[in-house]
This record gives structure tokens, sequence and C-alpha cells, in this order.
């Protein structure tokens, strides 16, 4: 399941990039016109006059040597950039994960445990209104409340945000911030979870209103277990396999709402490089860090998989099937 | 959503309309879909759009296209109810045109998506084998790309443009269609009901006809009408990335795009327009459950 997936992405992306009538040349030039010695010279450079099989030989024999390549635009290598980037892309992920997992679950299971309660009402008119909510308009929204009107009105400082970039370099073990630096990534952070929160929230529910009905809570109940203890051990844990699924593959939705927070908060990340990279016909970037995304989808994916054994004890790999 | 309320105890005139003559099956899903307040609601916001878009000249007072540098970024007022844009033309006029542009993306791009992946999930869920494997890996290879990233690489390469952007919508988004038909003729394939039909000597096509496709259209009705809601959203982003639609149409993605550099002295002409992304998304979405609930009761969420 992995490897053709990757392999065909990778090689999706070189076909989408071989047949691009735009020729990376006449990119790099902009207006000017390329004279015919010149074209020949950057072509034999980047190998582009070569047939496409040979291309696409040079393409996986580089691949696999895990070299990215070099940006036709800046003409630096983009293993380079990508370690330039993604940090900031990764941490900005993580925070939107944490926000995702803990909100998510924690409104979905409350709304499930209190249900037709105003809490219970209130997350799912909520849930669904965010997904309509488009992400760039939700993230100006915010900017526009903690970053314009609190400051033209003059609230303490705490109110206020900044709307933009990752803020100071104060962060212990690069995840914790320091001083004020939680300011920069919490907005971003906020718009890029959303969508995926409420999506979170309302498979939790679900699941868990389903697992609330099965034999063992009642058992549970009956042996005399706090109702606490109920819910989280034997609630909770049974009913996390579909809201884990869907948090693996959600990433891809995540990766794409990362391009318009990314841009909305010019957050230096892998987002708005693709993105850019992707109007200026630079294929080897959009190569490299979409692979590198891809790949990473995939065995997060993987991962989500495996973790489903650790929520339901009857699901074993590789000990035959399961009882 | 429906599950907001305790479901209401019958009314007795309800329970006389149930002991009548058989009720048909259509019949049925509107008595249902009716009961759901905000289904009705997103029905109404909706047939309120489409007759918006249809009737766009009589109902706003100024050309979309009509330039006043005399009244750039002014606030609303009443003459200009959402305010004006960079350029001085009236937001509301603009916003109101805007559907047209929304509803047509959002319409053309569902046609493209139902037409090819129906064909691909009728082929994988009839045939089966080695087609079914073939057709359902390379949905797997698409699911995998970020959906935004991939539009905007085949934009680059087609060309900005409403006809762009419909084409990638419907050309991206049919894998899903593609899964859900396939699975659900799976399932209706081994029902008890397609056996007793063949067991009555129908043909072939009959099946298809009357048992087949009629149940196994259902879900896809239901993700088509919410796809239809995330088409909008998704052009809308696009546009407002600067690879969708392009200047002068009034597309509410570029007013978004326009007004983000003057969120500090006119968020009128960012919020206007992205309210009408939020609205029209929102009764798509409000349909579809709907859509969802009444046609399958046991579907129901909780």
């Amino acid at each position: 399941m992995v490897v053709p997936v990757v392999v065909g992405a990778v090689s999706l992306l070189f076909v989408v990039f071989y047949i691009v009538p735009g020729n990376p040349v006449d990119s790099l030039a902009g207006e000017r016109a390329v004279n015919a010695d010149t074209r020949r010279v950057v072509e034999a450079k980047f190998g582009l006059d070569k047939p496409w099989y040979v291309q696409y030989g040079k393409y996986w024999q580089r691949l696999s040597h895990g070299d990215l390549g070099r940006s036709y635009a800046q003409g630096r290598s983009v293993n380079t950039m990508l370690k330039e980037k993604a940090p900031n892309s990764i941490r900005l992920a993580v925070w939107a994960l944490g926000i995702e997992v803990l909100i998510g679950i924690a409104a979905g299971v409350l709304s499930a445990v209190r249900r037709y309660s105003f809490l219970d009402t209130l997350t799912t008119v909520s849930t669904t209104m965010v997904v309509a909510v488009p992400v760039f308009v939700l993230g100006y929204l915010l900017q526009y409340m903690v970053g314009v009107y609190t400051f033209q009105h003059n609230y303490p400082t705490w109110a206020r945000f900044p709307v933009s970039g990752v803020g100071g370099d104060h962060w212990h073990l690069f995840l914790i911030p320091a001083a004020d630096t939680w300011k920069s990534v919490v907005l971003p952070a906020i718009t890029l979870a959303s969508v995926s929160t409420a999506l979170v929230a309302r498979m939790m529910r679900t699941t868990m209103l389903e697992v609330m009905r099965a034999d063992y809570m009642r058992t549970a109940a009956a042996k005399g277990l706090s109702r606490t203890q109920v819910v989280f051990r034997h609630g909770l844990k049974n009913a996390m396999i579909p809201v884990v699924t869907l948090i693996g593959l959600d990433l891809a939705n995540l990766i794409g709402s990362a391009v318009l927070t990314e841009t909305v908060f010019s957050w230096p990340g892998m987002g708005t490089t693709i993105a850019t990279a992707i109007g200026a016909l630079d294929s080897p970037v959009v190569q490299g860090f979409t692979i590198v995304l891809v790949i990473a989808y995939v065995l997060i994916n993987l991962l989500v998989d495996v973790s489903y054994a650790f929520f339901d004890p009857r699901i074993r790999y590789g000990a035959g099937s399961a009882d | 959503m429906t599950d907001l309320q305790p479901e209401p105890a019958p009314g007795p005139a309800l329970l006389a309309a149930e002991s009548t003559a058989p009720v048909s099956a259509r019949g049925d899903v509107w008595r249902r879909f009716r009961r759901n307040r905000l289904a009705v609601i997103g029905l109404v916001v909706l047939t309120l759009l489409v007759l918006a878009a249809i009737l766009a000249p009589l109902i706003t007072f100024y050309d979309p296209a009509k330039l006043d540098p005399v009244l750039s970024r002014k606030p609303p007022s009443l003459k200009h109810w959402f305010g004006n844009d960079l350029l001085g033309r009236d937001l509301y006029t603009r916003v109101v045109y805007g559907s047209r542009v929304s509803l047509r993306v959002g319409i053309f791009s569902v046609v493209i998506a139902l037409a090819l992946g129906l064909t691909a999930g009728a082929a994988a869920g009839f045939y089966g084998r080695w087609i079914d494997s073939v057709l359902m890996r390379i949905t797997d290879v698409f699911l995998a790309f970020p959906y935004i990233l991939a539009a905007i690489a085949i934009i680059t390469v087609l060309g900005r443009g409403e006809a762009a952007v419909i084409f990638v919508l419907g050309g991206l988004g049919w894998m899903s269609f593609a899964r859900i038909f396939r699975s659900s003729i799976l399932s209706i394939k081994e029902t008890e009901y397609i056996e007793a039909a063949r067991a009555l000597g129908a043909s072939n096509f009959r099946i298809i006809r009357r048992h087949l496709f009629p149940n196994a259209i259902q879900p896809v009705i239901v993700y088509a009408t919410i796809f239809v809601g995330t088409a909008v959203l998704s052009e809308a982003a696009l546009s407002f990335l600067g690879v969708g639609i392009t200047e002068p149409k009034p597309a509410w993605g570029l007013m978004v795009a326009q007004g983000k550099s003057f969120l500090i002295g006119s968020p009128h002409m960012l919020f206007f327009p992205g309210a009408a992304i939020f609205v029209t998304v929102m009764a798509f979405v409000f349909v579809g459950d709907g859509l969802r609930d009444a046609l399958d009761p046991r579907l129901r969420g909780g």
C-alpha cells in the first residue's frame, strides 16, 4: 500500500511537470526573450535537453540518494530549502494537531455524555458552521478581532496579537513557547485546526453515542465503576478507532489548509513555498516538497493503522486473524 | 443535525396520514426532509441564492464593473449597502453578481465529477476483479495528493479562468463519488430484494434500472449536494490565492483577496464577500445533511 502510492505520486509529479507547456527557462527569464544559445546552456545545466525516459531515470536516481534537486528559480538545493521551511510548518502542524485532538475529542465526548444539553447544541451548531467558513476568511476574522480591533481600541497588551510571521526565536525544545512567542503561533494554529477540529468533534460524538449503548458499558457500570471510569476507560478507548482514522486521513486536507493559513499569516512554511514555486514553474521545489508531504502522509496513516491495536486489543498484526 | 431535539411525538394529523393508503417513497422523503428545520432553512437560502443569481440585474442598482475613484473604499451606507471596493465599485452589486460565478462553478464542476465518478464507480462495482483494484488504486493515489496543491499545479498549466477552475474541481473531485457509488453498488448487489427480483425472472437491465440504480444513487445525491458547497469554497480559495477566477469577474474569493490589504481601514471589503461564501456553503451543507437523514433514516447521526 505504501510503496505503490509513493511510486504513483512521484511519477505523477514527474508527468505533470513534464507536460507543462511553459518552459522553466522562459519563466526564469521573466519578460525578456531568451536567445537560442543561452537556452541550450541552461537546458543542458538542468538536464532538460535529454529525452523523457532519461530524465525520468535520473529523477529516480537522484531521489533514491535523498537528493531533491536544485531550484530553478533560486539555484539553491531543495534539501536546504526544506531544512529551512519544514521546522516552521511542523511547529504549526503540531500545534494545530494538538488543538484538533484536545478540543475535538473533549467537545465530542462532552456532547455525547450530556446529550441535548446546551453544550451539545453548541458543539453541533458550531461544528457545522466552522466547516462552511473559508479558512482564509476565518484567519482574517481572527486577525481583525485580536490583531486590529484590540490595537485600535487600546486594549491591554495581552489581548493584542501579532498578525504575521513566526515571532521571535524563543522556543524551548522547538515546541514550547517562551515569552510572547505563543501569540504568533496560536492564531494560525486555530485557523489551521478549525475544520479538522469540527470533523473530529462530530465523529467523536457519533461514535461515543454508539459505544455508550454497548453492553460492556452497562456491565462496567454494573460492576460499580464510577461514571468517569466507565466513560474514559471503557467508552473513550473503544470510540477512538474511527476518530484516529479520521485524523490520519484528514492530514491531506490539513496540508491544503496550510497553504491558505500560511498565506494569510505570512508564515514562512512549506505550503507557501510550494504555492509560490508552482506559480514560477519551479518543478524541483514543487516535486521535492510534495514528495516529502506525500511520504509523511502515507507514513502517518501507517502509524494510524498500527495504533488500532492499542485501542482495540482484539486487533493484532501478524498473528493470524483476530477472533 | 436533526438530533438537536428529541423526536417529536407524531401528532394526530400525522398518524392519520400514515394510516391512509401507502405513501409514495418520494413523498415520504419530502415529509421527513420538511421536519428538519435546518434543512428547510438551507433550502430557502438556496432558493433565494438562485433567484438572486437569476434576477441580479433587477435587485441591484449599479453596474458591477462601474468604477468610481471618488467612492474608493467607502464604508456601507444607505446608497451602497455593502460599501464600495478599492476601485469604487458597489460591493452589494458585486456580491450579488458573484453568486452567478459561484453557482456556475459549483454546478458545472459537480456535473463533471459525477460523470467521471459514476463511470469509474460503476465499472469498479459491476465488473470487480482487476478493474476494481486498478481503479481503486488510482483513487488512492489521487486522494493522497493535497487537493489545493494539485489544483494550483493544474491551473498553472491550463491558465487561469472560470473554465479551468470548473475543470480542475470536477477532475479532482470524482474520487469520492467513485468510492461511494462503488461501495453502495457492492452492498446492494448482495441484498435480498435483488435476489428476489432475479428469482422472479427480471432481466439484468430491469434490475439495474429499477432496483440497483435508484438505491445506489441515494448516497451519491447527498454527497453531490455537499460537493457543490465545497466546490464554491474551493473556487473562493483558488481565486483568493490568485489561481482562480480573474478580474474583472465578480468572484467572492477575489473580493476577499482585495479586502485583505485593507483590514485595518475597511474591513467591510473582506467581510461581506466572506459572509456570502459562508452562507452559501452553509446552505448546501444543511440541505445535504437534511437529504441524508430524509433518504435513509437509519443513517442518522447519533
